[in-house]
């Protein structure tokens, strides 16, 4: 129940960001199209605590303010390698441990670990990522585990 | 500014059209088609201020979700045939 | 205050613009398909953030900013889905990764001889 109306909150919102129109046929056409999508949603059985993670609201803010910081590091150093061209870059391709325990942290794990340039996430079989690399430095941070650790308290 | 940057995202949507075009895998072409279609959306925004009509915003968001959609389904569809390798998977009733 | 809001969005929009171009030459220099992909995601995060946060900062209206924070979230939760699906993809039907610096430059020259 919490899930739904956690939806229902969210399709609201995006309805009147988007619509910009607030006549009364306007409202009651948005309402029936948003009780038309929790319907179907419903019916497909994806309103649960995946697909709405409600429980970790408060602590994904704080996490995603780390990894923009890192994002930006990350991001200056790819940069810097593709002026210094290919003699500069050691690709790599190697397998990180993902300590979470539920999927969905180990599907967020996995998503920074992609967006998080020069480092993509090939591949992920039970509790190991394989992970592709620009640079042997990104594959040393990662096994350092400071975002294994961060994604594993935003989950309990 | 608006104009510089939209003449900017233009370079870089050559760069990745001619890598779409000399790409010598499958799944370059497809990086390539993707970047091109998140610089699409970039343009669509970029030029929707400079004309100094917003309204073109809703127009980058539909592009950006046809733009997932369309890398999603052309991996499923190469997934499932396989069809860049064809030296190494003929299929039996071909031959 | 007008003409502070101005620099920081053009700084923002020059800054974007220098990562999306990188970014381009990034994907047409880079040997193999794997190093192009984080080439590529640098224009997937911070190059269009900085494009979007710049043209947040001209916006006028509340609804044109509620929807350029709507492309950016967009774009923050498609792409690493859109990337780690064509990774997947392409590892699974055999694209070996080039690893070594000796097998690079053999590639390298093959392909330039071609």
């Amino acid at each position: 129940m919490r899930h739904t109306i956690n939806l229902f909150l969210t399709l609201t919102a995006f309805w009147l960001l988007n619509s910009g129109h607030y006549s009364a046929l306007m409202l009651s056409l948005g309402l029936g199209s948003i009780m038309l999508v929790l319907f179907i949603a419903h019916r497909m059985d994806v309103v649960d605590h995946e697909s709405q993670p409600v429980h970790l609201s408060l602590k994904l803010p704080g996490y995603f303010l780390w990894l923009f910081k890192e994002i930006i590091l990350a991001n200056i150093s790819v940069v810097k390698h593709i002026w210094l061209g290919n003699s500069s870059i050691s690709p790599s391709l190697t397998t990180v441990k993902a300590s979470q325990k539920t999927d969905i942290g180990k599907v967020i794990y996995a998503n920074s670990i992609t967006l998080t340039p020069g480092t993509v996430a090939v591949d992920l079989v039970d509790d190991k990522i394989l992970v592709h690399s620009l640079l042997k430095e990104n594959i040393r941070a990662l096994e350092a585990g400071e975002m294994n650790r961060r994604v594993y308290q935003v989950e309990n | 500014m608006l104009i510089g940057a939209t003449l900017a995202i233009l370079v870089s949507m050559v760069l990745a059209i001619i890598r779409g075009v000399i790409g010598s895998t499958l799944y370059d072409r497809i990086l390539a088609v993707n970047m091109f279609g998140t610089k699409t959306v970039l343009l669509i925004a970029l030029l929707g201020f400079a004309m100094g009509r917003p309204e073109f915003l809703d127009i980058a968001i539909v592009y950006a979700l046809i733009n997932f959609i369309t890398v999603i389904g052309v991996l499923r569809y190469s997934d499932s045939l396989a069809f860049n390798q064809p030296d190494e998977e003929k299929e039996p009733e071909e031959s | 205050m007008d003409v502070a809001i101005e620099i920081t969005s053009s700084i923002c929009l020059l800054i974007g613009s220098f990562l999306c171009v990188s970014g381009g030459v990034g994907i047409l220099r880079f040997p193999d398909f794997y190093t192009r992909m984080h080439a590529a995601g640098v224009t997937d995060t911070l190059g269009a953030g900085m494009i979007l946060i710049g043209l947040m900062l001209q916006s006028q209206d509340f609804l044109v900013f509620a929807k350029l924070v709507m492309i950016l979230l967009m774009m923050l939760f498609i792409n690493p889905t859109a990337s780690h699906a064509l990774a997947k993809s392409a590892i699974h039907n055999g694209l070996k990764p080039v690893l070594d610096i000796k097998e690079r430059n053999n590639t390298e020259s093959e392909s330039s001889s071609r």
